[in-house]
């Protein structure tokens, strides 16, 4: 089958890795070329539209034959563009206040809620628990229009960073992350702390939360990119352009505002840039602290 | 709810395991320290979790029974601070979502996403994961490259999208005189695949990571046995591989269908507000357009209520197919 054409691939890999400890590898390089054209393949697939982004947003006039796939007179002026047409700084801005306000709760509440679920006995606590596992099973957008009538017309906090954060405010799966972690550490150390006679907090603080940081770090990883990349609540909650997050005034520079710049692609394609960037960065920099095992346990325990 | 049962099991074992590890250990004097301690730490415990548990009925179970209310009344937007009544009026608007066709074509086109969605992300994420499983070099590029469409925003993704398959796009400038007319995003046949291939290729990452991960727990010795028994690559794969991670499966199968039914940026975005004559409308999205758009939020509130039950029957039977055999 593809063996033939793959040849040149399975030879390179077979000859430099004479790896004792696999001898299938070495006995039928034919299996190591497939998997490389899979993953090849798929690499492909998943990056050229990131490559695309960026080539895209920075030509001078954005079109989509085929030479635009190749970086030319390259110029920053689509991101000028764009700027100009949405406020890009004002909608960061926005977009932050949202995110770290859901980061914030999520890190206090959730590791105060994480640690009793996970270590202090109380009543209720297994009702807790079962609703937490329920709460990440319920399609979060069946709710958005009880809660729009609830926050925007009962509350009045339309256009207000308040009703942008609370339904994100405490991350389940987040709380999930951290009593899954505190669970895990032995517990004679909280018994001898506890006969020392530190309260909780204090051993929640000086003894739990230093060993748990790579449970921290994973947990900040994936409450950032829900708010920061959350479409419909903001989108429903913000009718003020100076209080939309980038997502939001990204969407409605894609759906009406095109028309106002010169190279409209470029532009949008700019702000998907601007927009996409900080998620891209901060995994990319934490990629290492961020394992499949992590998520398994986030998402079954 | 009963698609929780395996994660509930594995919860109420943890559970046991740590009230055996804090009961009393038997002798007298410590036994008594350890209520006194266990009274204040249950004051404590209830306090910690005291501000989620407000948060989970603020967000989740008022909206939710907000829902049924309002499903069952003639219901209006009002100003802030301002009352309206709001009539009872039985199943009626039940009856409005059954006998909307658009709610029908939403409904099909939310089929048809699965039909394609589902089957082509569990091979896909499964092939992968297998491959990434192996001792291979440039895992850490590789893994990261399939994560990027999950971390980023619909919005930025839908906008590249846009470019690639528009009609003046690269994808149509490649396949030249093959292109299809109308295009992609704007033929009515095409519309609701092309958001699926795009849901699918944005969510795989996510499920690459949670069989990678499933596949840690399948078991060396089964490969060896298999091997033994004269079982090549292929035959290893599916005698072995796809049945060890079966749990995995059923859990993608499901987020599959939630992702299915919290559609609402693709359609919104990908294919203007709905495709040509409803193509791609998702039940979500007619929300909107009924609830929001057009204040018809009672309509709309039905349609939920419609959609959770639907949801959650689908899940039900994904779960017994996935599970056969087991």
């Amino acid at each position: 089958m593809s063996a033939a054409t793959t040849t040149p691939e399975a030879d390179a890999p077979a000859a430099d890795l004479p790896d004792p400890a696999r001898p299938s590898a070495a006995r039928r390089p034919w299996g190591t070329a497939v998997k490389y054209t899979v993953l090849s393949l798929g690499a492909v697939a998943f990056l050229f539209p990131f490559y695309y982004m960026v080539v895209g947003s920075l030509r001078k006039t954005t079109t989509g034959d085929l030479s635009s796939a190749v970086p030319g007179g390259l110029t920053g002026s689509s991101y000028t563009a764009v700027n100009g047409a949405i406020s890009l700084g004002r909608s960061l801005v926005n977009s932050g206040i949202m995110t770290v306000g859901v980061l914030v709760c999520t890190l206090v509440f959730g590791v105060l809620a994480g640690y009793a679920l996970a270590q202090l006995h109380f009543r209720g606590r297994g009702t807790v628990f079962a609703s937490m596992l329920l709460v990440q099973m319920v399609p979060f957008q069946l709710l958005t229009l009880p809660l729009y009538v609830l926050v925007v017309r009962d509350y009045g906090l339309g256009d207000n960073y308040i009703g942008m954060i609370l339904p994100f405010a405490i991350n389940s799966t987040a709380v999930f992350l951290f009593r899954q972690f505190f669970l895990q550490m032995p517990q004679s150390l909280f018994e001898a702390a506890r006969l020392d006679g530190a309260g909780e907090l204090r051993i929640l603080w000086k003894v739990a939360l230093p060993m748990a940081r790579p449970a921290v770090l994973t947990a900040m990883l994936l409450t950032f990119i829900g708010p920061w990349n959350e479409f419909l609540w903001p989108f429903l909650v913000t009718k003020n352009a100076d209080m939309q997050p980038l997502a939001v005034s990204l969407a409605s520079f894609l759906s009406n505002l095109q028309g106002t710049v010169s190279n409209p692609t470029g532009a949008l394609l700019a702000g998907a840039c601007v927009l996409a960037a900080p998620a891209v960065a901060l995994f990319l920099l934490f990629q290492r602290h961020f394992t499949s095992t992590d998520i398994d346990s986030g998402v079954k325990g | 709810m009963t698609n929780l049962r395996p994660i509930a099991a594995t919860a109420g074992d943890a559970t046991a395991t740590t009230g055996a590890a804090t009961a009393p250990t038997g002798d007298k004097p410590r036994e008594g320290a350890a209520t006194r301690h266990g009274r204040t730490r249950s004051r404590t415990g209830a306090l910690f979790v005291t501000p989620y548990v407000l948060f989970l009925l603020l967000v989740f179970a008022v909206p939710m029974v907000y829902t049924l209310w309002i499903s069952v009344h003639r219901f209006y937007f009002t100003a802030p601070g301002t009352h309206i009544d709001s009539p009872w009026v039985g199943l009626s608007n039940y009856r409005d979502v059954f006998t909307d066709p658009v709610v029908g074509r939403a409904f099909l086109n939310i089929a048809v996403f699965l039909v394609i969605n589902v089957p082509l992300t569990v091979i896909l994420s499964l092939v992968l994961a297998a491959a990434l499983n192996a001792k291979i070099r440039f895992r850490a590029f590789f893994r990261a490259a399939y994560y990027l469409p999950y971390i980023t925003a619909s919005v930025a993704l839908v906008a590249v999208w846009q470019f690639l398959f528009g009609s003046d796009g690269f994808v149509n400038n490649l396949l030249g005189s093959h292109a299809p007319d109308p295009s992609w995003l704007v033929n009515s046949h095409l519309a609701m695949p092309m958001i699926a291939f795009f849901v699918t290729w944005k969510q795989l990452g996510f499920f690459v990571m949670l069989y990678l991960a499933s596949l840690q727990n399948v078991g060396k010795e089964l490969y060896e046995a298999a091997a033994v028994d004269g079982a090549g690559r292929i035959r290893q794969f599916f005698s072995v591989t796809v049945p060890g991670v079966r749990p995995a499966t059923t859990l993608v199968v499901i987020y599959a269908i939630i992702t299915g039914a919290n559609l609402f940026s693709e359609p919104y975005l990908l294919t203007g507000g709905g495709g040509p004559d409803h193509a791609s409308t998702s039940p979500v999205l007619l929300m909107y357009q009924k609830g929001i758009e057009q204040g018809h939020p009672d309509f709309a509130a039905a349609l939920g209520v419609v959609l959770v039950v639907f949801v959650l029957v689908i899940s039900l039977a994904a779960r017994k197919l996935t599970e056969r055999g087991n």
